[in-house]
């Protein structure tokens, strides 16, 4: 956890990664809210606010009296979003720094093509 | 929903000094609200106001509804741990710990064993021959396994080492998960207690400057920093808390920043970092005069 945002994001982020790389899956429980406080060190109001993100986003769901748990199709969901972002997160910050150092599209393009053959 | 408390206009002079300057605030139930402040910032005075030891000047406090003054029926249900408790001089850990269920309905004595262990304490040693931080150790034992519905700790961790002090944070809020109060905690090692508490309350030279949700201004400020020229075109019209120059680079502390904002400032070059909840509060805090030299704390101790 860091300052650079609300803690309560990260700890809904956090999850969501689990989810997405898998260690989390679909109908798995999550740990409780007081767990969560005690193991990132924050206050039960915060990992709260956390749950309660993933809950109205429709990636938990609660069950009365015995905890929360992973939704059906929270992982495709959250790929689909995060497909979403990814070029506002990733590209644009990639091509604001190759710009800065004088690199072109297609420079860039070879870069990433001698990364992924193997 | 009715407060744990409510200060309503409270006022405590000493002579010309006005240590608790007319302040009016709110603190809700079950939850963890630090009380955060400078040295001789008026922390210490206002809660013993709160905890009726104590007269106002003017003003009011009620406790879950009630004046505290003389009012057992609410003391009970209030544990107030100062920074230095002190204890007659034959006492053994034994006897503060035998002493707490009178005043503490809800006393825990299987939990306080179990903290005395863990602080590395021993029930047959002398109040008296424990170095500073064992007693604060003493103090946050009965702070805990009071569990009173009202429980506040000011400096509790006066000598305190690292691991102790964790363990008393990681224990208050196990506990606190558990068996939810209204706990208030006083303290100038804000960075220590940011990621615990829910509420911030900042009081300087006797008025509350700040009372919000610890969430709210951790995601509220930002710096962005860069050239001078960009820095400048973005801060116009914005609250600036603060700003630092290095040659051609400026870093300035923005109060309020939206995501739009973030992108914004990204965009036209800007980096834009976090600001930590002690830098905020030493931020705001820092415009004001200093404390005068005669410090209430020490004062009405």
């Amino acid at each position: 956890m860091d300052d650079s945002r609300p803690i309560f994001r990260q700890l809904a982020e956090q999850i969501e990664n689990q989810i997405i790389d898998g260690s989390l899956v679909e109908g798995a429980q999550v740990p409780s809210i007081n767990e969560f406080a005690a193991f990132h060190r924050i206050n039960p109001a915060t990992a709260l606010k956390g749950i309660t993100l993933l809950v109205e986003a429709g990636v938990l769901y609660k069950r009365r009296g015995i905890g929360m748990f992973v939704a059906d199709g929270a992982r495709a969901a959250l790929i689909a979003e995060r497909r979403q972002t990814f070029h506002v997160e990733f590209i644009r910050p990639l091509l604001a720094e190759a710009r800065a150092l004088g690199m072109s599209a297609d420079e860039l393009a070879d870069l990433i093509r001698k990364d992924t053959t193997p | 929903m009715t407060p744990a408390l409510e200060a309503r206009g409270l006022t405590k002079r000493y002579g010309s000094l006005a240590a608790v300057d007319d302040v009016t605030f709110t603190i809700a139930e079950n939850a963890i609200t630090g009380l955060l402040g400078r040295n001789g910032a008026g922390k210490t005075t206002l809660m013993r106001l709160i905890t009726g030891q104590e007269f106002p000047t003017s003003g009011s406090v009620r406790l879950f509804g009630a004046p505290p003054v003389e009012n057992a029926a609410v003391l009970q249900h209030t544990c107030f741990i100062a920074e230095s408790q002190r204890y007659p001089d034959e006492f053994r850990v034994k006897h503060v710990l035998a002493g707490a269920p009178r005043f503490f309905a809800n006393w825990d004595a299987e939990f306080a064993d179990e903290l005395v262990d863990e602080f590395r304490l021993s029930t047959r040693q002398r109040i008296k021959k424990l170095s500073r931080g064992q007693r604060s150790a003493v103090g946050v034992i009965v702070g805990l396994a009071s569990r009173a519905p009202l429980t506040i700790f000011d400096e509790p961790y006066l000598g305190l080492d690292a691991v102790a002090r964790q363990i008393f944070y990681d224990r208050l809020l196990a506990d606190y998960g558990t068996n939810p109060r209204t706990v208030i905690l006083s303290t100038h090692l804000i960075d220590e207690v940011s990621q615990l508490l829910e509420h911030a309350l900042v009081i300087d030279s006797g008025r509350i400057v700040i009372d919000a949700p610890v969430d709210e201004l951790r995601s509220s400020a930002a710096t962005v920093s860069g050239t001078t020229e960009a820095v400048n075109r973005f801060t116009a019209g914005r609250e600036v808390a603060h700003r630092e120059q290095l040659g051609g680079l400026q870093s300035a502390t923005v109060s309020i920043l939206s995501d739009a904002d973030r992108e914004a400032a990204r965009s036209a070059g800007l980096e834009v970092g976090p600001v930590s909840l002690q830098q905020l509060i030493v931020r705001r805090t820092g415009g004001f005069t200093t404390a005068p030299t005669t410090i209430p704390e020490e004062a009405t101790a």
